[in-house]
């Protein structure tokens, strides 16, 4: 078991996560195009789904993709308030918030999945965001709790 | 003093009153049906029966294994409940503290008319948790069970095995606060026998403390060793009233979200998928727990469960038919701490 972790912790310098993002196509998606045409720098460890908006995502497709393998998952959308169809961000706050407690205490790193707001005009502060997400991912290493044996 | 209620004759003040109540009401034609509590086909067991007719009245019982949730019949409607000309039937139904609640997050819910519902309440003080006693007895065959003082007394050929009623009820009944089903101030007329007012719940939630206190890793451990013999026969699903889903998440195939196999992970996504669909509308009835075939104690996550709900949202459900449930709610000033934000 020791030997183990020391390799992966060796290891860890080079292990890139793998990240599934869930962007909303109002906010986030054009705050990732914006923080693209603006060249700011972030670590390539996100593969973006887009949807139509953060309320679109369900607990099922954070759990799915932790189940096929991702290390991590980050839903982005529009800051309270700004939603393109005025609460769907809300709604997705509230499940949100019950999804993050239930994770810890099954035992799940909660740090896999994180949400945040990043605006259109957000491009910077969604680089940000992404490098903190990486980083903690990073830390809590490969996502093993949902390998499966067989 | 704990009275062990039914088991023994001569505490069966309660189940005689309740008898005297589904008389009445199905004389007077307040009720067309009643359902409620019978023996079960084996000790340390009881099932559920539905009575239309005065005579059948003595079949009733109430004791302290009484764990069905009786709300669970009546979503889906069945057709024993529907009457082809008349619509649907009024229904008496015997209510243990988290039946009414049930019976009140429903109509919350939109899924059932309380008009139609007389709830024939009765104080309960606790289920017994045959699943820990059947453990503890093993491979031999229980066949007899009484109340003996502050026991519950289990005979079977040549053993006898006693146990302290206080420990071996189910871990939710030791917290419970509701203990007869609440009353409702706008509906008031629907509650017969015992029934208690409540305006919140004060609960602080001591139980958890020791489970929360422990590592990510330790409770990783601690869920995976209790779910890994889970045989995802869905028996909690199917005993929870609150699983009414037309198809539920597991069944679709359609997108296929979780596989049917029982790998520890598979097994993981299951519950905390449930688990996310009740929170907010769990009545802690422990049903889940008293009919799984393994043994497997969910209770511990359904505590979990009412603690979110309550601090976060300071909600208990079942106890109020106006306010509404967080999950069907929305508001701007929820507290979001656990949000990514830039350092």
């Amino acid at each position: 078991m020791t030997t183990q972790t020391k390799q992966e912790e060796s290891l860890n310098d080079e292990w890139e996560p793998k990240i599934l993002a869930f962007l909303c196509n109002w906010c986030s998606y054009a705050g990732a195009d914006l923080a693209g045409v603006s060249r700011i720098q972030y670590p390539p460890t996100i593969r973006v789904v887009r949807v139509p908006c953060s309320g679109r995502v369900s607990p099922y497709f954070i759990i799915k993709s932790l189940m096929d393998g991702w290390d991590g998952v980050v839903v982005s959308g529009c800051h309270p308030g700004d939603c393109h169809y005025l609460t769907g961000n809300l709604v997705a706050r509230r499940r949100f918030a019950i999804l993050k407690e239930l994770l810890e205490f099954f035992g799940i790193e909660p740090g896999r999945v994180n949400f945040m707001w990043a605006s259109a005009a957000e491009g910077e502060r969604f680089a940000n965001l992404i490098k903190k997400a990486t980083k903690i991912v990073k830390k809590l290493g490969p996502n093993k709790k949902f390998e499966k044996k067989w | 003093m704990v009275i062990i209620m039914g088991i023994e004759t001569e505490n069966s003040e309660i189940e005689n009153s309740m008898r005297e109540t589904a008389r009445s009401l199905l004389k007077e034609k307040k009720v067309d049906v009643i359902i409620g509590y019978t023996n079960g086909t084996v000790p340390l067991s009881s099932a559920p029966i539905m009575i239309t007719k005065e005579e059948e009245v003595e079949k009733l019982i109430w004791n302290n294994l009484c764990y069905v949730n009786l709300a669970k019949y009546l979503v889906p409607r069945i057709p024993q409940l529907i009457d082809p000309e008349k619509g649907d039937l009024k229904v008496g139904i015997v209510s243990k503290g988290c039946v009414g609640r049930a019976l009140i997050h429903l109509s919350v819910e939109n899924q059932i008319n309380l008009e139609n519902i007389k709830m024939i309440g009765i104080p309960c003080n606790g289920i017994i948790n045959r699943k820990r006693i059947e453990k503890e007895v093993g491979e031999k065959e229980i066949l007899e069970v009484f109340a003996f003082g502050n026991d519950i007394v289990v005979k079977g050929k040549d053993f006898e095995q006693e146990f302290s009623f206080e420990e071996y009820i189910n871990e939710l009944c030791k917290v419970c606060k509701v203990k007869s089903p609440p009353v409702l101030e706008e509906l008031a007329e629907i509650c017969i026998g015992e029934c208690q007012e409540i305006s919140s719940i004060g609960d602080n939630f001591e139980d958890l403390v020791e489970f929360e206190s422990k590592t990510t890793e330790e409770k990783w451990d601690y869920i995976k060793d209790t779910l890994e013999t889970c045989t995802r026969c869905y028996a909690c699903r199917e005993a929870c009233p609150m699983c009414y889903c037309n198809l539920c998440f597991v069944d679709q195939n359609k997108p296929i979200w979780f596989e049917k196999t029982t790998e520890i992970s598979e097994i993981i996504a299951f519950h905390l998928v449930r688990a996310m669909h009740l929170a907010g509308r769990c009545v802690a009835c422990g049903a889940c727990s008293s009919v799984c075939p393994m043994g497997i104690d969910l209770n511990l996550i359904t505590r979990k469960l009412e603690k979110i709900v309550k601090e976060r949202f300071n909600f208990t459900s079942g106890i109020d038919s106006k306010k509404m449930p967080p999950m069907m709610d929305f508001s701007m000033d929820d507290a979001e701490e656990f949000m990514l934000e830039e350092d």
